[in-house]
């Protein structure tokens, strides 16, 4: 138990990773000697060598390929895209490779390789390099999706993901490498697969993930002062998809809203919200509501990026008109 | 297929011929209704490639191959039955029916896959040339691709990494002239294509794919050179006799050319040379055409005999098996409107 960073949380979860497995190698752009464009690899290479620590050329196909190559032949490889706005480049690695070998090939071989990259806005960074395209990776099946919002998360979330059998696309959030939180590094807040429940309320759920849980729980304070209580959902992993909890909460609140920062058309809100409406449709007061990025790209400007995805105040005003 | 010579170029001809009359037979399959779809893309033609390579390479060696990969395949030790079956979709095939012509593959012969996507199989050799530089086994990972593969830049990246890094790796560039119905000529201004390997600071060669003993030879010492981590990037320069696909009768390209490119055929030649050699005769290689017309022709009596996949297989391995399979429409459906369909 200690308080340390998101950052630090990941490195070392790579660290004891590699330590417990000697077939995990990490392959991508600046891993190595520069550390990783944010920092989550500084030092790695000294500790474990240019052989395990691989920078590469700005290949990114290529750099996703080897890692699904190495992945067949024996390597647990760990593959860094350093933005997921980059993940067009690896689509056909990820979604036709990666993602179905282990079907196509009659079951003969799995995939056991890990995409780690970030995404999300708050760094000003512009339409290129702030958005949140986890609805690619959650509309092919095959990849696993792992979303930590947590310090706890970025630790063990990242330790169960490699072990895990099929791929594992793993997708941080830039705003929060800098956050602190206690770890607990015997004990994860969930086994893989499962939401964690940080907060219990009995009018509405907040089903999110990623940074959106933080702002969840920010709206969810402020609503608490005014007699509104929600439960809020973590969901940690998108696939796994624990519906079980969301069914549970939701059941037991009678109303539920999806908070993602993914723009709000064909995205992971929409399909959680068509989930939750299917299933608990008997339990529900209100239609399920999504608070979800807005249909446009991403702004350089910190006032249009910041009012582009859902903000604590629009996330607490959605609970207000659903319980008004 | 016992050979009346030890010579190489008698087990190459009788490779070759294995390779041309089973994809011959896969026409025959989709003529007779029994191919699943018509994916079928043959390499006849192109078969001094996959044998003069194939044959140099050894057990614990790993490959890929394009969607016309039949011929690699046989040549690293498939077995046509099973090979027909998947094309076939039948569950007893190398895929369980899942794959096919375009996704096969076998694990246990290194084959990690026939790829529907052109050059997307590239970049595993980097990683399989990764996995034995890690794992210090001495092991070759070869990608056999085609010339239309030349235009993807997944293959300049991945022939830059594996000159950077050493890696044992050999690019093998099965040139029949054609990307489907454009002519290398039409989708480049630098058709010399084994002078791309050099820039990145590859072993480049190209060699006559009419000519097996010349492809084995020129093989040989690359992937020697590749195994001492020296990669290397090969054009085998041929010509695909027939269509792009079962349904393409090649409206985009003169019988004269066609004829001429027909002349470059290396079982023919294999054949003169044996007789012209006198290491064999036409007796003894009408006989042995016989015995692989005999055990060609039981593959798609095999093929048509296999079992159909199970229907419950649909949403297997999907995930690891340790893992739950994806829930169905038809099982959702049942359990959210509480009925049972």
């Amino acid at each position: 138990m200690g308080s340390t960073t998101y950052r630090d949380a990941l490195r070392k979860a790579l660290a004891e990773g590699m330590t417990a497995d000697p077939n995990v190698v990490l392959i991508g752009e600046e891993v190595g000697r520069y550390g990783g464009a944010y920092g989550v690899t500084k030092g790695l290479i000294d500790e474990f060598g240019s052989e395990r620590v691989i920078d590469t050329p700005i290949s990114e196909p290529s750099i996703v390929g080897a890692a699904v190559g190495a992945a067949m032949s024996g390597l647990r490889p760990v593959a860094e895209l350093m933005y997921v706005d980059f993940i067009g480049m690896t689509m056909d690695q990820l979604a036709n490779q990666a993602a179905k070998i282990r079907y196509m090939f009659g079951g003969q071989i799995g995939v056991p390789m890990i995409l780690r990259t970030q995404g999300g806005t708050g760094r000003s960074a512009g339409a290129q390099h702030s958005q949140s395209l986890e609805a690619y990776i959650m509309h092919t099946p095959g990849l696993r999706l792992a979303m930590p919002a947590t310090v706890s998360d970025a630790y063990h979330l990242l330790r169960q993901s490699l072990v895990q059998p099929d791929p594992v696309v793993f997708i941080e959030h830039k705003a929060l490498y800098a956050t602190t939180g206690e770890l607990d590094y015997q004990t994860p807040l969930a086994p893989w697969g499962k939401a964690h429940v940080p907060r219990q309320g009995d009018d509405l759920v907040i089903v999110t993930y990623s940074r959106q849980l933080h702002h969840a729980l920010s709206a969810a304070d402020t609503l608490g002062t005014e007699g509104i209580n929600a439960t809020i959902i973590d969901l940690r992993t998108l696939n796994p998809l624990d519906i079980d909890t969301i069914r549970l909460h939701v059941e037991r609140c009678g109303r539920a809203m999806v908070v993602s920062e993914g723009v709000m058309t064909a995205g992971v809100a929409a399909e959680l919200s068509a989930r939750i409406s299917e299933e608990c449709f008997d339990f529900l007061e209100d239609p399920v509501v999504r608070v979800a990025g807005e249909d446009i790209p991403i702004s350089v400007s910190p006032l249009l990026e910041a009012n582009s995805v859902p903000t604590p105040g629009l996330i607490a005003d959605a609970a207000r008109m659903m319980l008004s | 297929m016992v050979s009346p010579t030890n010579s190489q170029l008698a087990a190459h001809y009788a490779m070759m011929r294995r390779i041309r009359t089973f994809e011959e037979r896969v026409g025959e399959l989709f003529v007779r209704g029994q191919s699943a779809g018509s994916m079928l893309h043959l390499s006849i033609g192109e078969e001094a490639a996959a044998v003069g390579v194939g044959s140099n390479m050894r057990e614990g060696d790993t490959f890929t191959t394009h969607h016309r990969g039949h011929g690699v395949f046989l040549a690293r030790g498939a077995d046509p039955r099973l090979m027909m079956a998947e094309i076939a979709g039948k569950e007893t095939g190398y895929c369980s029916g899942k794959g096919g012509s375009m996704h096969i593959a076998d694990m246990n012969l290194g084959h990690l896959g026939a790829n529907a996507i052109v050059g997307g199989g590239i970049p595993s050799v980097v990683g399989a040339g990764l996995s034995a530089r890690h794992k210090k086994s001495d092991s070759v990972s070869v990608a056999f691709f085609g010339d239309g593969a030349t235009g993807q830049g997944v293959l300049y990246e991945s022939m830059n990494m594996a000159a950077l890094w050493r890696l044992p790796v050999l690019f093998v560039c099965i040139n029949n002239q054609y990307g489907m119905g454009t002519r290398i000529d039409n989708a480049t201004a630098a058709p010399d294509l084994h002078k791309r390997a050099a820039p990145f600071g590859l072993e480049g060669a190209n060699v006559d794919g009419g000519d097996v003993e010349a492809v084995s030879e020129i093989a040989g010492n690359m992937i020697s050179n590749a195994r001492a981590g020296k990669p290397g990037f090969l054009v085998v320069d041929c010509y695909r006799f027939y269509g792009h696909a079962r349904m393409d009768k090649s409206p985009y390209r003169d019988d004269t050319e066609e004829a001429e490119g027909r002349l470059r055929d290396p079982v023919i030649r294999a054949r003169q040379m044996l007789i012209s050699r006198g290491e064999m005769d036409d007796d003894s290689l009408d006989e042995l055409d016989q015995n692989i017309a005999a055990e060609m022709d039981a593959t798609i009596a095999f093929a048509e005999e296999a079992r159909e996949p199970q229907l419950d297989s649909i949403f297997k391995d999907v995930y690891d098996p340790t893992t739950p399979p994806p829930e169905s429409v038809r099982g959702r459906l049942a359990r959210v409107l509480g009925q049972t369909l």
